[in-house]
């Protein structure tokens, strides 16, 4: 299990660990650079919105087709009378796209291209799309956006509490913001395909979300009858307990959307499966950073403002200044135990209470556990 | 800050808990442990008998959509009339979705399917293979309804000719042509072409025709409206054998000719028309100019009528014009001798209906009772209403697709999906080993239960795959696979706080259980939503996602957990080879914290 298992264990003892709460700060900073940044490309560039959110139509011809692009497009141009975007796919076809008309012309300028291209027009693929059907795609999964972020937030807020699904709407909107702008300042062509795929990340970021939030809400069940941690140390470890897992999912998650990315985009050079995957495969990469390093950070703030977990906070730093006073050994006692103030008797006695000395050093070559 | 060395503490707690919350449960950790083959067992026999239906139905293919299969799919957004916004509801759409589905199929294709979506779109996907331009029209226009008076009308089969006298009861004029058909007899002695020499018969239509014109066009208002009765009477009669002629000839039972039948004659003109019986036969007929049309129909409904017994019926509200000019032809209709007593009701060319007349029926509304079940009665009067509906449509979206590429797309679809799972599996493979046999065979499994429930959801309810539905299965590997590794990576962290695996596979179940169900309910509410709430492409993503989630929690509640229990009693896995994925060694366990549980092992299996 080699370096990752180890690396797995060691996360799970807590005996390394990136203390993602302390330096939230710095991920707060950088998320909302790139949240400004998203938001300033989108203000500026604009999202190259597809044929679909205009009207107009597209053609694809079959394959091994003789026109070259550029006669292509003087034909569309010709038979529709506005301007036309021709381009060659990945399998030697072209893909014809005129923008601004209606539906009752397209069927002409098709007739037309057909005889101009010299192909059978039953042979030509048509995507005819009136003005108002991109707008009405995008209404309703705005639409779908709010009722699920509605839905959602009252589900977590039931089943974790107001404050995880406050966090985990913010990291939703975070994931959201930046997939958008990329696709603004990278100038990916936005389809309904790229809805769907925007949509979807919906779902899977919360998922992520989730799935640290469910270990932090088990660890910190009875955190206000110790005094040895505050919420942000529990709350670092659910995220470094959990991160072996939160990589092993990015990664599972992300292989097949690679692969659909790379057959769509390499085999069939554009198309549904290119525009779902590339912004899933944006969308995934947003959403498991911000499950980590937004999300539950932000929790931990909003937690630490309640009055319980001031309070915690409070005698867990004096503990640790009583401690630091006196020294010495009886503070490892101390750390043992007492995070588990009710475990007075342990499950097992003998060689588990003798060496004490073992779980001490945090700073310990990892090595010794062998 | 110091780092939290969780390690003592960690391994002791959860372990006094063990102790304390198994005793208690016992009953129920037992029962859970100690029969994994029988939800084994259980999907097995599900993958099996859905396997068995796949075949039994004969849809051993999952019903392909528009943009793998080829063809044209049409989305229509109903506009409302201005002021009536309130006009579009699922009544208007459910009747608006039959007449479209009368109308593609009346082009001749079997497996056109017409759907709503959302609120206010109808979508239409018509296989490849029809003429898409020709749907288009159909499918974009108005529907037009008429009232129009019978002339003549018989059972058109390959021969086509039967006896069209009506049955004198209260049943609707349909029955006698099926009398007909069963007595083929009747055929020869009642003439069987009307049109080619002239019987009495045919003299009969040929006047009624002539008779017919005239008033109506003067009743009208309108003399120059129709060349037909404007003319002299001889040329009444000219048309009038011209269509004897072309009724001779009409095969209503061709599909085709069918749906070109009534083209171009305008509603003050006699014309031809084919409707099915009650019998389920074509029958044709010669139908005088409309009398009445669908916007004078204010309403109409099926009702069970009690009182007289006549089952099921269609009531009709006239508007107040419409009223009058119903009562107007029922006065004369009433006078006939049948069929020339019967009206049609014609729908795009098409008869839906031909009740006979007694009497005039002045009161603004009608009564059309005969052999109605609840579901005729139902599609008669959506009809009907179809005329009176403040909707009309526009065409939002039309894509064709030509097979080849649906093709393509299908291939490049399933390239994407095997290169997905095939890098999924070799991840899982290099970081779990042994242990991802289990999340490779749960990933088949699953596969296996998607694949069957999509070839039978076909036909069902009309799930048809397209692209996004492809991709959504695609996405969801992860999403199952993810499910795997939220219950192996709880397993681990029981090995390594020094737990042996048959207790650690038990007690990593019910922390990682609820994760699962926490986090697929979130993913399924996405797609739920998704799928109410939006139209077109994005609903079979939706579709799929939420299909495959379902079956996620399933798989891992019936096959992944007891497979992996079976799998804890193996010497392989128990001992933690070094392949299994689940070496206590490698995986960081405290080799002195092992020792101590060995000792206490039996006391755990007995426990399980």
């Amino acid at each position: 299990m080699s370096k990752l298992g180890n690396l797995g264990a060691r996360l799970h003892r807590g005996e390394i660990g990136y203390d993602f709460v302390k330096n939230r700060k710095i991920w707060y900073g950088l998320s909302i650079l790139i949240t400004i940044v998203a938001i300033a490309g989108l203000a500026v560039r604009g999202l190259n919105m597809g044929i679909e959110f205009q009207g107009g139509a597209v053609f694809t011809t079959p394959k091994n087709i003789s026109v070259s692009v550029s006669q292509a497009e003087e034909y569309a141009e010709a038979a529709s009378g506005h301007d036309a975007i021709v381009q060659k796919l990945g399998d030697g076809s072209l893909r014809i796209q005129v923008a601004g008309i209606e539906t009752d012309q397209a069927n002409q300028i098709k007739g037309q291209l057909s005889e101009d291209l010299k192909v059978d027009s039953e042979q030509i693929n048509a995507e005819l799309v009136g003005p108002s059907w991109g707008e009405q795609i995008a209404n309703k999964a705005w639409q779908g956006l709010g009722i699920f972020m509605v839905l959602v937030v009252i589900y977590l807020a039931i089943a974790f509490e107001w404050r995880m699904a406050l966090a985990a709407f913010v990291a939703l909107i975070h994931d959201i913001t930046i997939t958008v702008g990329i696709y603004a300042l990278v100038g990916f062509e936005v389809t309904p395909g790229t809805v769907i795929g925007l949509l979807t990340i919906l779902g899977y970021s919360l998922y992520d979300t989730v799935v640290v939030f469910d270990s932090l809400k088990e660890q910190t069940k009875d955190l206000t009858k110790q005094t040895r941690w505050t919420y942000s140390d529990v709350a670092n470890r659910s995220i470094n307990s959990t991160l072996v897992r939160s990589i092993n999912t990015t990664v599972v998650a992300l292989l097949p959307v690679a692969g659909l990315l790379f057959i769509g985009g390499g085999v069939l050079g554009a198309g549904m499966l290119n525009d779902i995957s590339l912004s899933l495969f944006v969308g995934l990469a947003a959403g498991a950073y911000s499950s980590i390093f937004i999300a539950t950070p932000l929790v931990a703030d909003l937690k630490e403002r309640e009055p319980a977990m001031k309070a915690l906070k409070k005698r867990v730093l004096a503990k640790r200044a009583q401690s630091a006073a006196q020294g010495g050994t009886e503070v490892h006692d101390e750390e043992t135990y007492a995070d588990e103030p009710e475990d007075a008797a342990p499950a097992v006695v003998g060689p588990r209470n003798q060496p004490a000395s073992r779980s001490r050093g945090r700073g310990r070559p990892s090595g010794k556990r062998r | 800050m110091s780092w939290p060395p969780v390690r003592r503490s960690g391994a002791r707690r959860p372990e006094r808990e063990y102790e304390k919350v198994a005793t208690p449960k016992k009953g129920r950790n037992a029962s859970a442990q100690s029969k994994p083959g029988r939800s084994l067992a259980l999907i097995l026999i599900a993958i099996a008998a859905l396997t068995g239906g796949m075949f039994a139905s004969g849809h051993t293919k999952p019903r392909l959509g528009i943009d793998l299969a080829g063809g044209t799919s049409i989305t229509l957004r109903a506009v409302p009339e201005a002021g009536n916004e309130s006009a579009i509801n699922k009544t208007n759409m459910d009747t608006a979705v039959s007449i479209m589905e009368r109308r593609v199929n009346g082009l001749g294709v079997s497996e056109a399917e017409v759907q709503t979506q959302g609120r206010d779109n109808i979508v239409v996907n018509i296989p490849k293979g029809t003429n898409s331009e020709q749907a288009r029209k159909q499918v974009g226009t108005t529907a037009k309804l008429y009232f129009r008076p019978v002339i003549a009308t018989e059972v058109a089969g390959g021969k086509g000719a039967a006896n069209p006298s009506p049955s004198p009861t209260g049943k609707p004029s349909d029955q006698p042509s099926g009398k007909a058909s069963d007595k083929p007899e009747a055929t020869d002695k009642n003439s069987a072409s009307p049109s080619a020499t002239p019987t009495t018969q045919g003299r009969a239509v040929t006047d009624a025709l002539k008779a017919d014109a005239t008033p109506s066009a003067s009743a009208s208002d309108k003399p120059g409206s129709s060349p037909s009765p404007s003319g002299s009477g001889d040329t009444a009669e000219a048309d009038a054998n011209a269509l004897q002629a072309k009724y001779a000839a009409l095969d209503c039972t061709n599909a085709k000719i069918r749906s070109t039948v009534g083209d171009g004659v305008k509603a003050s003109q006699p014309t031809l028309a084919c409707g099915k019986n009650a019998q389920g036969q074509w029958q044709k007929y010669i139908l005088g100019p409309a009398e009445v049309d669908g916007t004078d129909v204010d309403k109409a409904q099926a009702v069970l009528n009690t009182q007289t017994g006549a089952g099921w019926t269609v009531t009709m509200d006239f508007t107040d014009a419409g009223a009058k000019k119903f009562a107007d032809i029922t006065g004369k209709l009433a006078q006939n001798q049948s069929p020339q007593n019967q009206f049609a009701i014609v729908l795009d060319g098409d008869v839906v209906s031909d009740p006979y007349v007694r009497q005039a029926l002045t009161g603004g509304n009608a009564e059309i009772s005969g052999n109605f079940n609840q579901q005729s009665a139902q599609d008669l009067s959506n009809m009907l209403s179809y005329g009176a509906l403040p909707l009309t449509f526009k065409v939002d979206s039309m894509t064709t697709v030509t097979a080849a590429l649906g093709g393509d797309q299908l291939q490049a679809g399933l390239i994407a999906g095997a290169i997905g799972l095939a890098l999924v599996v070799i991840y899982l493979l290099a970081y779990y080993r042994g242990l991802s046999f289990v999340a490779i065979l749960s990933l088949l499994v699953s596969a296996a239960l998607t694949y069957t429930l999509m070839a039978l959801l076909g036909p069902a309810i009309g799930f048809a795959l397209n692209l996004p539905a492809v991709c959504g299965a695609i996405v969801a590997i992860g999403i199952t696979a993810d499910s795997f590794i939220v219950y192996f990576e709880r397993v681990r962290d029981e090995i390594r706080e020094g737990r042996t695996l048959r207790p650690a596979v038990e007690r990593a179940w019910p922390r990682a259980r609820r994760t699962i169900l926490v986090s697929d309910f979130v993913s399924f509410l996405a797609a739920a939503v998704l799928f109410i709430v939006t139209v077109g492409k994005v609903r079979g993503f939706a579709f799929t996602l939420g299909l495959t989630t379902l079956l996620d929690v399933v798989v891992v509640f019936l096959f992944t957990k007891p497979l992996l229990t079976l799998l804890a009693r193996r010497p392989f896995f128990a001992n933690g080879h070094k392949w299994s994925g689940l070496d206590p060694k490698s995986l960081g366990a405290q080799p002195p914290l092992r020792r101590t549980r060995r000792p206490s092992a039996p006391v755990e299996t007995k426990e399980a």
